[in-house]
């Protein structure tokens, strides 16, 4: 009895974190763009029942702007790490599958890709692509498949020296057919592991990098812009736009990074033992 | 001894062979990611001028940039100068890039010199006692702690913290590493480190879970070792197993993963320094960014790549000097 | 269950069991050691014996109360008469109890063996272990070598030596020959020999059955996580007529230099023991009883049986 108990309650907080999740983003997109327009009558008001995050300078609803803010940054964060996700599968593959020199190129641009910090990396990339939401989406992808590749490149090495691989080589199957076969439904719940614990950390660059300025243009209300306005009412002790949306985006990440655990659980059950 | 220094060179001189190919394709992908951006760096200058600018002085100054040359004698051009020490002039502060540079490391060294440090030894000495805790209250406790600030964007806690002691309770400055209005040779050290607290504060709040999450399970992985058991049958305790055995097995780990870090460290950096107007490398590199300054831009990523990989290279002659299977093997 | 006073330790119906998680989210338990009984007289050396696999090394950690903390474990130990708390063994291991570790990777690979040797007592016994180094042929520098530097002949010598350091009244040997060539296994167990005519009692856990045979005084065979049959090592020496147990007259058969048959089967998993009997399943003369009742500890012969046909 205790033993279903257990898997029945993983399932269950797993699908509750996913729905509320889910619940988050439909809400964000589903609110109309011209819902957050300003109205200087209600300009910077502390929180209160009718604005439950409080107004901006502008007499913005914050509550409003924060969640489809974050809708936005969920959309930025899922694709970017979707697209390094593949990218990782793709040359962790080829790098340990594929013959030497790939894997020594594989390596040196790994290296190359982490000799300079993210954040630098992804102010040049977002520089070179004229700023905005395409240099950022770039950028962060750029930027996160180092070490999902890593990982996927060590597992196939190891799975590649396992006996059933070398017995199907002399069987005289081919690389592809290993690879559809015997390699694939190993890397599955690694990479979707890998792919939703990308995640959180790719929702933290886009919010880090829309701070700085190098992200999507201010008039969209991403968190990082959100905060990044805040700063100029700091030293007015309107603390407000400052706490309760960044308050937000961190409960978010928290809960996708706990959904990501879960799912370990279920998906690869010896890794998360502890 | 002689044996020590001479592998030790031999390391240098290997992964130094690997940091001049890495720095040399960084100066290259800079340059050229810098090349295809649409932004008009000449544009950006002129706008910094202030001032009404002449066709001809416009193209005095295409000409000084060398705009007009194809982009790889342009790229020769800048790459012979960095070879010459020469990394151009800022856009911004109409001044070298290197003197930039070398004013602003000094500042940004400071700053994350004190959350490294604050980071490394309150990251380890957690991380040891969530080891030796495993799975008891503190441990958990701890965890969630640790887990719960890495989910935290460095610049929002920045902000907080802000909010809370330079606005609420004005303990500290907002903002500029000395009082405004107080010319650079007249602050006193009191008066810099004043501004330095707050954000060295938390860029190591930044970094010091993953130091005590990665300790924790290196001494986890050490305790559960059979090494750990044979000192048990021995009759050693807890605390004699952490001196006896423990410390010296993770204190290499830690030492190295402390090195390696230097990449997150100046990406934290730049939030911190964005956050609190801290005048170091990290808000020179976004204002260069934002004010479409290319050599300023160019040099500091070049100057980080050099940062990180000299961290790297520290971390593997550590290795070298440290780890007798390293060091003994050749006997 | 009284224990006797002539002996130095006693282990009556001993079990261990872990709880694993299998699969991440499944709970199983598994029984490594069932009703194990043991005794070590002073001066005697007695040989577990038992495949590998079998969980033999498991004994040595219940006896220095060293389990890992998902082990459960019940029965009881008695030393020198006294029950074996938990805080008697804290107090014993290492001064009254030693092991001898399988292998090198039972030494800190990052502390020189000198000092390693030495332990963590204060003072330190400097002098005796340069002593007993030479006494084992062990070179001078020895003491200023890592482990990993050690020849496999050489790591065993340092092993042995930690336990012959303290003042140990009891040494477990856990499987302390394999990797040594002839002479040096035979020069350790001489040491055992000798240790043991000093008054002290050595437990010897190995695999190696002939080796268990022709140097124990008592053999105890281990299956499945219990003794199935004590008896003094001479009986084990004249044959299957002598044993008492199938299992132990099938491993004699198993040996080389006999009928070099291997016994049926393969021993239970520690997830899912038969009910009765641990051997019935593999036993060519098990009975019903056999596979429904667990079968007591006799005394046949001047040994002890696990084993309800057992003569």
């Amino acid at each position: 009895m205790k033993k279903t108990n257990h898997r029945t309650k993983v399932m269950i907080l797993t699908i509750l974190m996913a729905g509320i999740v889910i619940f988050f983003y439909a809400f964000g997109s589903l609110i109309p763009g011209d819902a957050a327009e300003g109205n200087f009558l209600y300009a910077g008001q502390p929180p209160s029942w009718g604005h439950p995050f409080g107004t901006d300078a502008l007499g913005r609803d914050l509550f409003i702007r924060t969640f489809k803010g974050m809708a936005i940054s969920m959309t930025v964060g899922l694709t970017a790490s979707a697209l390094s996700a593949v990218i990782a599968l793709f040359v962790g593959i080829a790098a340990a599958a594929g013959s030497k020199w790939i894997d020594a190129i594989v390596n040196w641009l790994i290296d190359l890709v982490m000799s300079i910090p993210h954040t630098v990396l992804v102010i040049l990339i977002s520089f070179a692509m004229g700023r905005g939401l395409k240099g950022l989406l770039i950028g962060i992808t750029a930027t996160h498949w180092c070490s999902l590749a890593r990982l996927i490149r060590g597992e196939v090495l190891q799975l590649r020296s396992r006996q059933y691989v070398a017995i199907s080589h002399k069987l005289g199957k081919s690389t592809g057919w290993i690879l559809m076969h015997h390699l694939l439904p190993h890397l599955v719940p690694q990479f979707l592991v890998g792919l939703i614990l990308m995640f959180p950390p790719a929702i933290l660059h886009e919010a880090s990098v829309s701070f700085l300025g190098f992200g999507l243009p201010p008039e969209q209300p991403a968190i990082g812009i959100i905060l990044s306005e805040s700063m100029r009412y700091l030293s007015a002790g309107m603390w407000w736009p400052a706490v309760l949306p960044g308050l937000v985006l961190v409960l978010l990440v928290l809960l996708i990074d706990q959904l990501g655990e879960q799912l370990k659980i279920i998906l690869d059950p010896y890794s998360a033992q502890e | 001894m002689r044996r020590t220094l001479g592998r030790l060179v031999r390391i240098f001189l290997l992964y130094g062979i690997r940091m001049l190919t890495l720095l040399a394709a960084v100066s290259i992908l800079s340059f050229v990611l810098i090349n295809a951006s649409p932004i008009d760096p000449v544009q950006q200058y002129i706008l910094g001028l202030g001032t009404a600018v002449s066709p001809e002085q416009r193209a005095e100054i295409e000409a000084y940039w060398g705009v007009n040359e194809p982009p790889l004698e342009r790229c020769l051009g800048w790459l012979s100068g960095l070879l010459q020490g020469n990394l151009g002039e800022s856009a911004l502060f109409r001044r070298p890039v290197a003197d930039i540079i070398r004013e602003r490391f000094l500042n940004s060294l400071a700053l994350m010199l004190c959350a490294w440090l604050s980071a490394g030894i309150i990251g380890f000495v957690l991380g040891c006692v969530m080891g030796m805790n495993q799975d008891k209250w503190a441990d958990k406790l701890l965890k969630k702690v640790c887990y719960l600030l890495s989910s935290v964007p460095t610049f929002w806690l920045g902000l907080v913290l802000l909010l809370v002691f330079s606005v609420g309770l004005k303990w500290f400055p907002i903002g500029f590493s000395s009082p405004i209005g107080v010319r650079g040779q007249d602050v006193t050290l009191w008066q810099k480190l004043h501004h330095l607290i707050l954000p060295a504060f938390t860029l190591s709040l930044m970094s010091f879970a993953n130091i005590a999450l990665h300790t924790r399970q290196k001494l986890i992985d050490v305790l559960h070792s059979e090494y750990i058991l044979f000192a048990r049958a021995r009759g050693e305790r807890n605390l004699t197993i952490l001196r006896r055995h423990g410390l010296r097995n993770i204190l290499l780990p830690a030492l190295t993963l402390q090195f390696t870090s230097f990449a997150e460290l100046f990406g934290g950096s730049v939030m911190a320094e964005n956050v609190f107007s801290y005048p170091g490398l990290g808000s020179a590199v976004s204002a260069a960014g934002l004010g479409g300054d290319v050599p300023l831009l160019l040099g500091i990523t070049l100057f980080s790549a050099l940062f990180v990989c000299t961290g790297n290279m520290i971390a593997n002659l550590l290795y070298g000097i440290i780890d007798p299977r390293i060091r003994e093997a050749e006997k | 269950m009284q224990p006797h006073n002539d002996t130095l330790l006693e282990i009556h119906d001993l079990s261990v069991s872990f709880r694993m998680y299998h699969h991440g989210l499944e709970q199983t338990k598994l029984q490594v050691i069932s009703d194990l009984q043991l005794t070590v007289a002073p001066g005697e050396i007695v040989a577990v014996a038992g495949s590998s696999g079998s969980g033999k090394s498991l004994l040595a950690s219940a006896i220095l109360g060293i389990l890992p903390h998902n082990a459960a474990v019940s029965g009881h130990l008695h030393y020198k008469g006294q029950e074996l708390t938990a805080e008697r063994q804290r107090q014993l291991r290492g001064t009254e109890i030693a092991l001898v570790p399988q292998s090198v990777s039972y030494l800190d690979p990052l502390m020189k063996t000198g000092p390693q040797t030495d332990g963590h007592r204060r003072p330190k016994p400097v002098e005796k272990r340069s002593a007993l180094f030479r006494r084992l042929g062990l070179p001078e520098q020895t003491a200023k070598l890592y482990p990993f530097q050690l020849s496999g002949g050489m790591a065993r010598r340092v092993l042995v030596s930690t336990a012959l350091l303290t003042d140990a009244r009891l040494i477990i040997a856990d499987e302390p020959t394999p990797g040594m060539s002839l002479d040096q296994a035979l020069e350790a167990l001489r040491l055992f020999r000798e240790m043991a005519k000093a008054g002290k009692s050595v437990l010897l856990i190995t695999h190696d059955i002939d080796l268990a045979f022709e140097f124990a005084d008592t053999v105890a065979v281990f299956y499945a996580g219990t003794t199935v049959e004590t008896a003094p090592a001479s009986d084990f020496r004249i044959g299957p007529a002598a044993l008492r147990h199938p299992y132990s007259k099938a491993l004699w058969q198993s040996l080389p230099q006999n009928a070099f048959h291997p016994v049926e089967g393969f021993q239970p998993y520690a997830g899912d023991l038969p009910k009765g009997c641990l051997f019935a399943p593999r036993c060519p003369c098990k009975t019903t009883q056999c596979t429904t009742q667990v079968p007591p500890m006799r005394e046949v012969r001047g040994g002890k049986v696990r084993c309800y046909h057992g003569t």
